[in-house]
């Protein structure tokens, strides 16, 4: 405990350091498990964006506009004001609009289609050549999309992932502000509202180590799956 | 038998059809190794994409051994691929997968699930294409001709009776091109596989074909054997493709010959006449003179052949030439510059 009384005096307002390490835990949780979810769905639509689009293998102009659509509006909603505007939503999904529970449908809903616009420039990226060279294997669509566009995009989609949950550590704090727990909140309800700037400062200090991390995780992974 | 029957194809650019190729004909036989050659945008891409149907025709129709390709279902024609190997002139590896992955591929699309039949089957493969140290390696440590060794060996996986090359070596310095046409040869021979290649060097024509069609402008202008289309090019497309391939012969068109005395003429021997000593013993016997002006022995694949241009003089010339001509060595005349010369 001879940490203490530094901190103590570095941080007069903190008292309770379990209540932090409780924000983080919730901010993880939420980036977790809205991370997971905005993959499971923005990859399936940005695969269906890329094969829909225009000269590509599943061409269908009309399809690709009304998606190309919904993801330009949903993208165009600033995060905090999707929160609202969904919270009647999230109700009927998960039965509350608060918590980390509340934060995941709006996280998910707003990253998901951002995520699919990365998958689907990831994915442009595959040369023509290899795809052709599938088809001429007698690959079915399916078969390229796994076997191929996947794996050779992997670089790719594990950097648009990276970018993704950083992009939610963002959402996740601001999603503090109306509720939805995590570092954000603490630093929204004690550095904002009590005027407890330490709490500020540690919880943007925390934040900051958090995207630090996942980015280093990122390049790490892209790294060790890159072969050019 | 790969048939071509009245197939032509456009394209629409900005609502407007633009044509790839027109309307023609081509039959290539079981086992034989045919080339397509033409400058770039003459249509051999395009061309040789409608054997597998990667392109499909906007009309007429394409059969592979009486079956109509363009009839086909979907599964159908998958089904059918499977069975046309293809290389490319930029190999078109999975750059994520090792050389065995690669090879292995085709297998696994064709439903192989076995991972000891795969592993044997792609070491057998390997060990055709000289890269059986290689097979963990990924594609991004291999040569030029080392991911198109791979590239075959994945083009044959599935043992086609068709494989289309689209310009295999056009991205290969010459050496490693001698070598890759070497295997494509000695696969041809081994396997018995109809060979479809399309390229824009005369050289790999004279190579490894044995019959060749000449694309201009989506037009097939020339076919035949390739020792008739190289010894006797008609269009002028042709002959600029020959001459290419022999650089001496491009030298050696009239002009340069105008002030030559004598009869300029244009030998062509091939097979076994290349070797006899025809000319020699007719000059000795007609007692004319001859002068050689250029001249090249070559091999066209297998076949021994030699080009003479040469100048001839003396009272029985008409004589000598019929001499050679029993000896089965074919005469052009190109000019008679001492006749048209006299003032």
């Amino acid at each position: 405990m001879s940490a203490a009384p530094l901190l103590q005096s570095l941080f007069p307002n903190i008292d309770d350091w379990g209540e932090i390490g409780q924000a983080c835990i919730d901010t993880l949780l939420m980036l977790g498990g809205s991370l997971l979810l905005t993959v499971a769905i923005g990859l399936p639509l940005g695969v269906l964006l890329y094969l829909t689009g225009k000269g590509q293998l599943r061409a269908m102009p009309k399809l690709y506009a009304v998606l190309s659509l919904l993801v330009n509006i949903l993208r165009s909603i600033p995060f905090i004001i999707l929160m609202i505007v969904l919270m009647p939503v999230t109700y009927v999904l998960v039965g509350t609009k608060l918590g980390i529970r509340g934060a995941i449908p709006p996280l998910v809903i707003g990253a998901a289609p951002f995520f699919a616009r990365l998958v689907e420039t990831a994915l442009r990226e595959v040369q023509r050549g290899v795809i052709e060279a599938s088809q001429a294997m007698g690959a079915s669509t399916w078969q390229i999309v796994r076997h191929v566009l996947l794996p050779e995009a992997r670089g790719g989609l594990i950097a648009g992932t990276t970018v993704t949950a950083i992009a939610l550590v963002g959402y996740t704090a601001m999603g503090g502000a109306i509720g939805a727990g995590g570092l954000g909140d603490l630093a929204y309800r004690y550095g904002y509202l009590s005027y407890k700037s330490d709490y500020m400062l540690v919880t943007v200090v925390l934040l900051i180590v958090l995207v630090q991390l996942l980015q280093m995780l990122g390049d790490r992974i892209v790294a060790r799956y890159t072969r050019h | 038998m790969i048939r071509f029957q009245a197939v032509h194809k456009s394209y629409r650019v900005d609502g407007r059809d633009v044509s790839a190729l027109q309307p023609f004909h081509l039959d290539i036989a079981d086992g034989e190794v045919f080339g397509i050659i033409g400058h770039s945008g003459a249509g051999k891409s395009t061309l040789i994409r409608l054997i597998n149907l990667l392109e499909r025709p906007s009309g007429g129709r394409i059969l592979i051994d009486d079956v109509d390709m363009t009839a086909l279902s979907e599964d159908a024609l998958r089904q059918k691929r499977q069975h046309i190997g293809m290389i490319f002139q930029h190999f078109n590896l999975l750059a994520s997968q090792t050389v065995a992955q690669n090879v292995a591929f085709p297998l696994r699309l064709a439903g192989e699930r076995n991972a000891a039949t795969i592993r044997q089957r792609v070491d057998e493969l390997l060990a055709r294409v000289g890269l059986t140290a290689h097979a963990d390696k990924y594609p991004s440590q291999l040569s030029g001709g080392q991911k198109q060794r791979v590239g075959i060996a994945r083009a044959l996986a599935n043992r086609p009776s068709i494989l289309l090359c689209d310009e295999a070596t056009s991205a290969l310095d010459p050496q490693t091109t001698a070598s890759v046409l070497d295997l494509l040869a000695e696969i041809n021979r081994e396997l018995k596989l109809t060979i479809v290649l399309i390229t824009h060097e005369m050289d790999v024509v004279r190579r490894v074909c044995d019959r060749v069609a000449v694309l201009d402008a989506g037009n097939i202008v020339e076919s035949g054997s390739v020792v008739d289309v190289f010894l006797h090019p008609q269009h002028p497309t042709t002959r600029r493709f020959v001459n290419e391939a022999l650089p001496e012969e491009a030298a050696g068109e009239q002009a340069p010959f105008a002030h030559v005395p004598g009869r300029i003429l244009r030998l062509s021997f091939r097979g076994d006449a290349t070797w006899t000593p025809a000319l020699g013993r007719v000059a000795r016997e007609t007692g004319v003179d001859f002068n050689i002006l250029a001249g090249r022995i070559d091999r066209i694949k297998d076949l021994p052949y030699g080009q003479l241009t040469l100048a001839m003089q003396g009272d029985r010339v008409d004589d000598a030439l019929a001499c050679l001509r029993q000896a089965a060595i074919e005469i052009e005349e190109i000019t008679t510059p001492s006749q048209e010369n006299r003032p």
